[in-house]
């Protein structure tokens, strides 16, 4: 039997939107970042591991990997709760707040960066609170934690909210009907419905965190060993013209973004088979 | 059939502080601090020359980088979202790959390029031609990091609408731009303008892969928020937020066509 | 302005949806293309329409040869499932896109689309949006547009499918007058026998990409040609048994009629509630039955009888007749098969 590659269709075009598709990806992000391991390719793998597994190297790993845990997982209890409040409760302004949870997303992280150090820093209005309980936010891990929780905020937010609204009360109704109380039909009946929803904003947020530049230089007062993450080391390497050493660290930087995009891809298959079973079977 | 009214006001009361804290707290702060020095401080800073070659340079790469990935998104969603061919799972993954990419590798993909020590360098600057430390490389770099934009938005928003209405249209006689000019684009307006306010948004405000790739020539190859960077490293904290307070404004309009948008496509 | 189809196929990949089928349409005739779900029904009506492609075989409209046209120059009128009104334009707009595409001239195309408003009695209705309209209303703009460019053949793909029943009920009857008034050839296709019987000049059976029987509703009716026929049209009752004598199939005391088998076929004999004669009193009747439910159906009554061997059948019989006899469950009757069809297993 021959295996055809496309589905016959009386709609045209599909040969030009396909071709200018591919050559388009090719060109801009395919090529360049081939680019990139083949760069790599022209360093020696001793070499390679050297610049990669340095102390500062590794210290920013270190920093960055566990400020984004934390950010993001922050951002997993807060987001949760926001997405339940915009959900189920009713407020005044809840159409500005729901709108402006995108802030993050719409907002330059430069912008961002700057007026989290200004209200941060000893002098700021908010650093000024946390000087008298003799707590030093800005050009420390905390201030970047700070950044990256700001910009990871709404992925679980916008992640959960469609799933939570789409939730059948009906399940609720029974659980409660059948004795159960609101603590455990929440972590019962509730919480195993929305939590692959749940883990995908967690990824989603802790994998921007991981790439997160703009917003962070600014707090984070960018000291080798104390304050540098690891896109900044790049940057910095860049500058110093050392282009071996930015190519290696930003290749481990790449692989860990692509291992994460592959868990994105699995949890959001996950979420979705478990919701859309029906329609499958639509489709005859 | 809900909690009660002291969980309620417990957890809204949290979901806002924390909301205030690090949403509302730092809008504020960008448009106080521009202020604060009064209304001629801070028209000096926007009329300043670098300001405005900021300005220019942030709206043509913006404008270069919106339409090119405007005519790939339409192109990408007609192609995967109305035909069914093998390979079509891995080319929406492809086209996701830079959300992936952390905005400081996408500037750096460039510059390992088209730099001087990069893969095309010593031909680029035999022939004199200039990308990196320049505006071609500013415009690519902000194509890289807003390219799946629209293409993300109207994929899932044309596989929803499914093929019925362009099949009908071909028997009623349509040809294949009439299909697509009467039927399908009508039919994804709103996704259209969605994606482009936030491809346009993002290109804006974009700072790590700009950042790498510009150079920092001020009045030549400084984007907007490069130059609020600088202002600030500078210690020019007024005219810094002056700048920043365009980008804020800029966001803040962003939402309000996106909320719009979001509220017109529903009805 | 005929439809003649000769020797189609289909395949998707491995699935047979369309295998070898023939048949003609009469011009300005009605016809019903009747199949369950799966039966390569809707393939073969895209197929005719041009939307999706044949593996091998022919398509002749109006005697021409159009196997190889393209969707466009077949014109035809296609009436899809869900209707597939464009959402974003009116009543109007969307009876006049098939002029409109075509450039017909305005006036002339501003004529055609009043014109079939008023034949589909949606006069008034030009402005709305199609989400403004219910299903039956939708269903006659689909319709209004798809015979606005005076297409050669109409095909409605399950055209009742998705209304609910008494709007199906009025459409039945009112696309039936329409057809009478257009005169244009329709083939519509349908999983519902009682659309197919009811309103069809002829009827295509279909099954797993074949068709099983072509005839009037009558023939297919009284006279099903295999099992699925006679199973899947109207209600039906059959028990399995094999000849006793040459010429006569036995099953416990009931006795058939039959030729053209040999001793020791299988043989499966069908016959239709209608067809089961019940009385209280044995008169000339040999077999015996027990009532094990009766139901309420309107005008008729029908009653489950067990007949021994655990089989049980059912039989419709007049209410009056039902009442005056008394039936009731538990009761024993005595049975007679008026007519039947017979299949080798």
């Amino acid at each position: 039997m021959k295996i055809q590659f496309k589905k016959h269709s009386v709609l045209p075009g599909f040969g030009i939107t396909l071709g200018f598709t591919l050559l388009y990806l090719s060109l801009i992000v395919l090529i360049p970042l081939s680019g990139l391991f083949f760069k790599t390719s022209q360093i020696s793998w001793n070499e390679f591991w050297h610049i990669a597994t340095g102390e500062r190297v590794l210290y920013s790993y270190k920093l960055t990997f566990g400020c984004s845990l934390i950010a993001a997982t922050i951002n997993m209890f807060f987001g949760l709760l926001v997405a339940w409040v915009l959900v189920r409760y009713p407020f005044p302004f809840k159409k500005i707040v729901d709108a402006s949870i995108d802030l993050p997303f719409a907002l330059p992280t430069a912008v961002a960066g700057i007026a989290l150090t200004d209200l941060y820093s000893v002098n700021g209005w908010i650093g000024k609170l946390l000087d008298r309980a003799h707590i030093q936010a800005a050009f420390t891990p905390l201030g970047i934690l700070i950044a990256l929780t700001f910009i990871g905020l709404p992925f679980v937010v916008r992640v959960v909210q469609p799933v939570l609204q789409d939730l059948d009360k009906a399940e609720e109704e029974a659980a409660l009907s059948l004795g159960a109380g609101r603590f455990s039909t929440f972590f019962r009946v509730i919480l195993p419905e929305i939590w692959p929803a749940i883990l995908t904003g967690f990824t989603l947020a802790f994998a921007r965190a991981l790439g997160e530049y703009g917003s962070v230089i600014f707090i984070a007062g960018n000291m080798p060993m104390k304050t540098e993450i690891t896109t900044l080391l790049i940057v910095t390497k860049l500058e110093q013209y050392d282009y071996a050493g930015a190519t290696a660290i930003a290749i481990v930087m790449l692989l860990v973004s692509f291992a994460l995009l592959l868990t994105i891809n699995v949890l959001q298959w996950w979420s979705r088979s478990r919701h859309t079973f029906t329609t499958a079977q639509e489709l005859q | 059939m809900t909690e009660s009214r002291f969980i309620r006001y417990l957890l809204l009361s949290v979901a806002l502080l924390f909301l205030g804290l690090f949403l509302f707290v730092p809008l504020a702060t960008v448009f106080t601090r521009a202020l604060e020095k009064g209304g001629d401080v801070y028209w000096e800073a926007i009329r300043n020359p670098d300001t405005w070659s900021a300005i220019r340079l942030t709206v043509l790469a913006s404008v270069i980088a919106v339409l090119l990935n405007l005519i790939f998104g339409v192109a990408a969603a007609w192609a995967i979202a109305k035909f069914d061919f093998i390979g079509k799972n891995i080319l929406i993954s492809l086209i996701d790959l830079p959300f992936a990419v952390s905005p400081v590798v996408s500037g750096l993909i460039y510059v390992l390029l088209f730099g001087l020590q990069g893969v095309w360098g010593p031909w680029l600057l035999e022939h004199n031609i200039k990308i990196i430390f320049a505006v071609p490389g500013i415009v690519l770099a902000t194509t890289f990091v807003t390219f799946p934009f629209v293409a993300r938005e109207l994929i899932p928003l044309l596989q929803a609408q499914g093929t019925e209405e362009e099949e009908a249209a071909v028997v009623l006689g349509a040809n294949g731009w009439q299909t697509f000019w009467k039927v399908t684009l009508p039919n994804m307006k709103w996704g259209l303008l969605y994606g482009l306010i936030l491809t346009n948004a993002r290109a804006m405000g974009e700072f790590g892969a700009v950042s790498v790739v510009s150079g920092h020539i001020r009045g030549e190859t400084n984007t907007i928020p490069l130059h609020v960077e600088i202002l600030y490293n500078e210690y020019n904290y007024a005219a810094a937020f002056a700048v920043a307070s365009l980008l804020a404004a800029l966001a803040l309009v962003t939402l309000a066509i996106k909320s719009y948008v979001e509220w017109k496509s529903e009805l | 302005m005929s439809i003649d189809v000769k020797n189609l196929n289909k395949k998707f990949g491995a699935f047979v949806a369309v295998n070898n089928v023939s048949f003609h349409v009469k011009t300005g005739s009605l016809t019903a293309i009747l199949g369950p779900s799966g039966s390569g029904k809707s393939t073969l009506l895209r197929i005719i329409s041009g939307l999706e492609t044949a593996d091998s075989g022919e398509i002749h409209l109006t005697g021409a040869e159009s196997t190889y046209q393209s969707v466009k120059d077949r014109n035809v009128g296609f009436v899809f499932q869900h209707y597939a009104l464009f959402k974003h334009m009116t009543v109007a707009e969307n009876i006049a896109f098939g002029l409109n595409v075509r450039k017909r001239n305005r006036e002339e195309t501003r004529e055609r689309v009043q014109e079939l408003l008023h034949l589909v009695q949606l006069e008034g209705l030009d402005k709305r949006y199609p989400s403004q309209l219910s299903g039956g209303q939708k269903q006659r703009v689909a319709l209004a547009r798809a015979l606005a460019p005076r297409p050669q053949v109409l095909l409605l793909d399950e055209p009742f499918g998705a209304l609910d029943a008494k709007v199906r009920d009025e459409l039945r009857e009112w696309i039936t007058h329409l057809h009478k008034e257009t005169n244009v050839t329709t083939l519509f296709v349908t999983h519902d026998q009682h659309e197919a019987l009811e309103i069809a000049d002829r009827i295509l059976v279909m099954n797993k990409g074949s068709i099983e029987q072509e005839g009037t509703a009558l023939d297919i009716f009284d006279h099903p040609a295999s099992h699925f026929v006679a199973q899947f049209v109207g209600e039906t009752n059959y028990i399995e048994a094999s000849l006793c004598e040459p010429e006569l199939v036995c099953w416990g005391s009931f006795k058939f009629s039959v030729n053209g088998y040999k001793m020791g076929d299988k043989i499966r004999i069908y016959f239709r509630p209608n067809d089961v004669y019940v009385s209280p009193t044995p008169e000339t009747l040999q077999v015996k039955g027990v009532i094990t439910e009766t139901r309420f159906r309107g005008p008729l009554i029908e009653l489950t009888l067990d007949i021994g061997e655990d089989k049980f059948i059912t039989a419709l019989i007049p209410k009056g007749v039902a009442l005056a006899s008394g039936y009731k469950k538990g009761e024993e009757v005595f049975l007679g098969i008026t007519a039947f069809h017979s299949f080798r297993v």
